[in-house]
């Protein structure tokens, strides 16, 4: 028998035209590891849910869930606690939500052995300790009585894997669990499933959008779309020979590190169009009024050449975001200044001269927050026509207006359309028409893809690239997604707490890439094909806080590599081989591959 | 964390002269002075009489006597009834207020708080929906309506209880308070009820329920204390509400308290007293509000490590 | 204009809730009447008539809510009531809105320091009995009409000035805002097309929610003698006159408390609703 067989299930909701989830069926073996993948609204955590029993009262179940032979869809609810923790545990997606952060770690997790009469006050204690540290969590008495805010992401997540192991379930269901985490602490925690998996003898149901996660860590797929099963079946054999075409689609629009690249060459020996030199940003600590500042970015320079795409990368902290808003003058630098086409800029947006300001514009990440709620689509596209052409006539506007949005792949029909009523690619598009009406020649995408679904963010992408191509854009791409990167990008800049860590080539960076902190990042990224990819340990710890930073180079906590100078000084970006990094054994490491 | 209790304690004490100042300057900037409705008398005497009462001294002057006064708790004496204090007066009159307007806080806070869990908890269903139409209902009334229909329907028709004060009995305390707790029972459990609600849809109640928690122990061990927070910060508008409806319960059941006096005061122009009483009411709520600012900072982890 | 769509998903919701596009309609239907007044009545509502005190509510006449102690008719009195009440509340509520919102405005605009301040003394304003500092206001500069607009208004502003600081630091720091500034919007540009149009969904709900303390307030006033003085009368008025003759005419309590119970209900009902939807992590 197996472990899980849930039958026809069918979740519906009023109003709603179409069921979230259609006639599902899906069978789990005991100890067995299967991935569901989708993209949004695929309804793979209304299946996760379902199976819970932890769909809201207006949704109306219907088929068989039965787990181990007891049916548990439409069962009472003391039957179904019976079965949560101890049979079926769940891990959520968001570790700074998912625990209550009103009770301290400790006591949170105790409850659910309380809970279940598995063991006493005293025992409950001991037991829970052990677990934390099971998975991983470094000083555990210490996290036993702190509260969740204390926490990092990372160990959230750790203290939530915990919680769920606490009950020795036959099932864990973990929805989506790295999506929030840092691509470093992703490879982290993903291990640490796969250890708790295979040492518990656990069944592992693992659900996300990311394809290359499940193809490290799940036997078998089942692939999702619009509430329906669409294929399964041996996690190697669907993603190298899919049938459906939706799998397909799937397959092709999620970039790895090994796709091909997408873009043009860029102009060669053309003057610079964007020059930064040694910019640094940094924040006052707002609370105490002590004046301590926080350094976003220290001393940073770069340059951005004429249709070229520099990607910025890195992880939380790292400082890219402070990089972008200060270029553009949102954000007040302390120091270093900033030339666009060979003049000087202020450093504040509001003084700048509006020559300038067309020339550099921003796309942000979240859509629906860059567009003004109260604002038509016609109005926001051709507001910066208002402020810059004053000469011309309101029909030439609306005729400019129509024929971007045209360009970036919306309908004139879309123009009478407020923000709330489109979706995430549309508004995101919209967005892309604002910032190119006035034909910048510096584009900066500030994590402009990373809310949109994996088809919807290729073809936003390839809409880039071809203005790119068209006008002679040049881009800035601050992402942390590494596959992105390598199918758009002509350089990138890897940055590590504030500072810069390499900036190479494209191809250079991929395949030798000469920066520590580089190498760690390529090796986190979870490779759709196991066998090409890096099989490295992940890289321990994480990114220590912006208020603290290490001594030295602040990446030498976590370097495999550092030696006693690390500790010591800070490493100065120098040349070497065509690429520029700051690491003090950057020419004795061979970290290619 | 100190740090933060410190500060609020600090900030306190110009509030309170803030609230002084304006209570004072609105008295003495009233046109006329405050023997005007009384007989006038010959020059000579009211002279002596603006002695007594300092009303020849400069404002500045008048205000730091009454401040140093304040400080020694001298209210100065009553315009009206001229052999007491206001002090005496307020002294006699507070013990019997004070118990009142706790009880009703007590009962207040009891009741509303079950309601509102309760109604939380069975969401949508008839009781719920009879709970909040309930409680709409009554922040609907005002409590000058409610309190006199209360004297109606339960001391003159069916005569169970007594109508007035004076007539003695443990029983006389049960309509006052009642009338004075129902106003605040109805906002509390609206919003015990709304904050409940919140909580239980929140990510971590999802999770205490993926642990397999029963709904008891998730509302003993996860959801109450979150919940009441936002109880907590009502609690400093909750107390002006209970003082500003102690007014009219006071009056309507003939209690001598210190509401009565205030309207007394108000209606026979007695300046010091009303004076007296209106910063008396701002000290007591400025104090509460500290603690309960205080309390919050304790029971808010988040707050602790600042 | 793009002002007005701001209120458009209230203007959805009310679409698609049948109860409180109810709650509506019977709102306007009391403005209307409220407009109108004792005109809707033949009978006079100063005339007194000794011979016919206290009479019970009756068809005859037109006299549908009786007469009170001094033989007037109750049913006049009551539209006049209706009139006085809503009118003051409605002035003392813009009122309350110019100070909270000019306040609350430039607090979240400007920020940083400034805004700590004002809203410190917000916090410390916001649980003192204001409604005391108003009666000894009231006592002192004798019964002035004008003046229980501004009293009223003076206390329920501490509020709006809550909410028009939290929105506008929310919006201040919101995407669109920076890609306005980007373009080049000026700053008055911003504050114009931006930040204001969204202000309004906020403000118009909480306009709803301030009306029905402001008519409490002036009812409590009414009830102590301090409100409106007569000829004049308002819904309070009428309340405190019902209660001293609560034994001899029930009626002259009961309906006037009803109806002044029902337009608050109506009120807080419709703007509760409305506040769920513009403001769904409210506080307190």
């Amino acid at each position: 028998m197996s472990l899980l067989d849930v039958e026809n299930l069918t979740v519906r909701y009023a109003g709603s035209p179409r069921p979230a989830v259609s006639e599902l069926n899906l069978m789990i073996e005991r100890g067995e590891a299967v991935g569901i993948v989708g993209e949004s609204g695929s309804g793979k955590t209304q299946t996760a849910m379902a199976i819970m029993g932890l769909l809201p009262a207006n949704a109306s179940v219907a088929g068989n869930i039965r787990f181990d032979g007891v049916e548990l869809c439409g069962a009472p609810l003391t039957l179904l606690n019976q079965y949560r923790a101890r049979r079926v545990a769940m891990v959520f997606q968001d570790p700074r939500t998912a625990l209550n952060p009103y009770v301290r770690i400790g006591k949170q997790l105790r409850r659910i052995l309380l809970e279940h009469g598995i063991c006493d006050g005293p025992d409950a204690d001991v037991r829970t300790l052990e677990m934390l540290k099971k998975v991983g969590l470094p000083d555990p008495e210490r996290q036993f009585r702190a509260f969740p805010h204390q926490l990092s992401g990372g160990m959230r997540q750790r203290a939530m894997l915990a919680a769920a192991l606490l009950g020795e379930p036959d099932l864990l269901i973990a929805d989506e669990p790295t999506t929030a985490l840092d691509v470093t602490v992703q490879a982290q925690i993903l291990r640490l499933i796969r250890t708790l998996h295979s040492e518990t003898n656990s069944a592992l149901l693992l659900i996300t959008h990311d394809l290359a996660v499940v193809a490290g860590n799940c036997e078998r797929v089942i692939v999702m779309d619009k509430g329906c099963v669409v294929e399964e079946g041996e996690t190697r054999a669907v993603f190298s020979r899919p049938v459906e075409k939706r799998t397909r689609a799937l397959l092709s629009a999620a970039p790895s590190v090994n796709s091909p690249v997408m873009c043009a060459p860029a102009s060669e020996d053309a003057d610079p169009v964007l020059e930064i030199e040694n910019l640094a940003v940094s924040f006052k600590e707002r609370r105490s009024g002590r004046g301590k500042r926080l350094r976003a970015v220290k001393p940073l320079s770069l340059s951005l050449g004429e249709r070229e795409t520099l990607a910025v990368v890195g992880e939380s902290g790292s400082g890219k975001t402070s990089l972008a808003r200060a270029t553009l003058g949102l954000l007040p630098a302390d120091s270093g200044h900033v030339s666009l086409l060979g003049k000087a800029q202020p450093p504040t947006v509001g003084a700048r001269r509006n020559a300038a300001r067309r020339n550099l514009q921003m796309v942000f990440q979240d859509p629906l927050a860059s567009l003004n709620p109260a604002m038509s689509v016609r109005e926001i596209v051709t507001e910066p026509l208002r402020v810059h052409e004053a000469g011309m006539k309101s029909a030439q506007r609306l005729a400019s207006a129509n024929a971007m949005l045209e360009r970036v792949g919306l309908g004139a029909e879309l123009a009478g359309r407020y923000p709330h009523e489109l979706s995430g690619g549309q508004a995101q598009r919209v967005a892309i028409a604002r910032s190119l009406i006035l034909r910048p020649r510096v584009l900066i995408c500030d994590e402009a893809v990373a809310a949109l679904d994996g088809t919807v963010q290729h073809e936003i992408l390839k809409l880039l690239l071809s203005e790119q191509d068209r006008c002679g854009l040049s881009l800035i791409f601050i992402t942390h997604d590494l596959a992105v990167v390598r199918q758009i990008s002509h350089r990138v800049l890897v940055m590590y707490m504030g500072r810069l860590c390499e900036i190479a080539e494209n191809e250079a960076l991929f395949k030798r890439p000469r920066h520590p902190y580089s190498k760690a990042l390529l090796s986190s990224v979870p490779a759709l094909d196991p066998a090409t990819g890096p099989i490295d340990v992940p890289l321990p710890g994480e990114t220590a806080s912006a208020w603290s930073p290490p001594s030295g180079c602040p990446f030498h906590p976590r370097c495999q590599h550092a030696i006693a100078i690390c500790t010591d000084e800070v490493p100065v970006p120098a040349d070497c081989a065509g690429s520029v990094v700051a690491c003090h054994r950057a020419a004795d490491l061979d970290l290619g591959y | 964390m100190l740090r933060y209790a410190y500060l609020r304690i600090l900030g306190a004490i110009p509030t309170l002269l803030l609230v002084i100042a304006i209570a004072f300057l609105m008295v003495h900037a009233a046109p006329g002075g405050p023997f005007d409705a009384a007989r006038v008398l010959p020059p000579a005497i009211e002279k002596n009489v603006q002695a007594a009462y300092h009303l020849d001294d400069s404002l500045p002057q008048q205000f730091l006597g009454y401040l140093q006064g304040l400080a020694h708790g001298d209210f100065g004496p009553s315009y009206r009834y001229r052999d007491y204090t206001v002090a005496e007066l307020i002294g006699g009159a507070l013990p019997l207020s004070m118990r009142l307007g706790a009880l009703a806080m007590l009962l207040a806070i009891a009741a509303g708080v079950s309601a509102g869990v309760i109604a939380a908890l069975r969401k949508n269903t008839l009781l719920d929906r009879l709970v909040s139409g309930v409680a709409m209902i009554g922040i609907s009334i005002p409590i000058f309506v409610v309190a006199p229909l209360m004297v109606l329907v339960f001391a003159v028709f069916l005569d169970w209880l007594p109508a007035s004060w004076a007539s003695g009995g443990a029983s006389r305390l049960l309509m006052p308070v009642v009338a004075l707790a129902l106003p605040q029972i109805a906002y509390i459990a609206r919003l015990t009820r709304a904050s409940m609600i919140n909580v239980m849809s929140s990510d971590f109640v999802r999770t205490a329920r993926a642990q397999g928690l029963s709904t008891a122990s998730i509302v003993r061990y996860h959801a109450i204390k979150p919940a009441m927070l936002p109880l907590l910060s009502y609690m400093g508008p909750a107390i002006a509400g209970i003082l500003t409806g102690s007014v009219v319960v006071e009056e309507v059941f003939g209690i001598p308290g210190v509401g009565q006096f205030f309207i007394r005061g108000a209606l026979n122009r007695d300046y010091t007293l009303v004076l007296g009483i209106t910063i008396l009411y701002a000290a007591l709520v400025i104090l509460l509000n500290l603690a309960v600012d205080l309390l919050y900072g304790v029971l808010d982890p988040r707050m602790r490590d600042r | 204009m793009s002002a007005f769509s701001a209120l458009r998903p209230i203007g959805r919701y009310i679409r698609a809730s049948r109860m409180v596009a109810v709650c509506l309609l019977l709102l306007l239907l009391v403005a209307l009447i409220a407009l109108a007044g004792p005109l809707l009545s033949p009978n006079d509502y100063i005339a007194t008539d000794f011979n016919n005190r206290f009479a019970a509510p009756t068809l005859q006449d037109m006299r549908f809510f009786g007469t009170d102690d001094l033989g007037r008719d109750l049913f006049s009195r009551t539209l006049l009531g209706v009139q006085v009440t809503l009118f003051v509340a409605v002035i003392a509520s813009v009122v309350s809105l110019g100070i909270g919102v000019a306040y609350g405005a430039t607090a979240g605009f400007i920020g940083g320091k400034v805004d700590a301040l004002m809203m410190r003394a917000v916090d410390a304003l916001y649980a003192l009995p204001f409604v005391f500092l108003v009666i000894l206001l009231m006592v002192a500069f004798e019964r002035n009409f004008l003046l229980i607009f501004v009293a009223i208004g003076a206390i329920n502003w501490l509020d709006m000035a809550r909410i028009v600081r939290g929105q506008t630091m929310n919006l201040k720091h919101r995407e669109f805002v920076d890609a306005a500034r980007l373009i080049g919007v000026s700053t008055p540009g911003i504050i114009l097309r931006h930040i204001t149009p969204n202000l309004l969904g906020v403000v118009v709900v909480y306009m709803t929610l301030t009306i029905p303390q402001a008519i409490l307030v002036e009812s409590f006033l009414s009830f102590l003698g301090l409100g409106v003085q007569e000829p004049q009368t308002s819904l309070g008025a009428l309340v405190n006159n019902g209660i001293s003759n609560m034994e001899t005419a029930p009626w002259l309590l009961v309906i006037p408390a009803s109806v002044l119970a029902f337009i608050l209900f109506c009120f807080n009902f419709l703007g509760d609703a409305l506040r769920d939807v513009v403001d769904p992590k409210h506080k307190t």
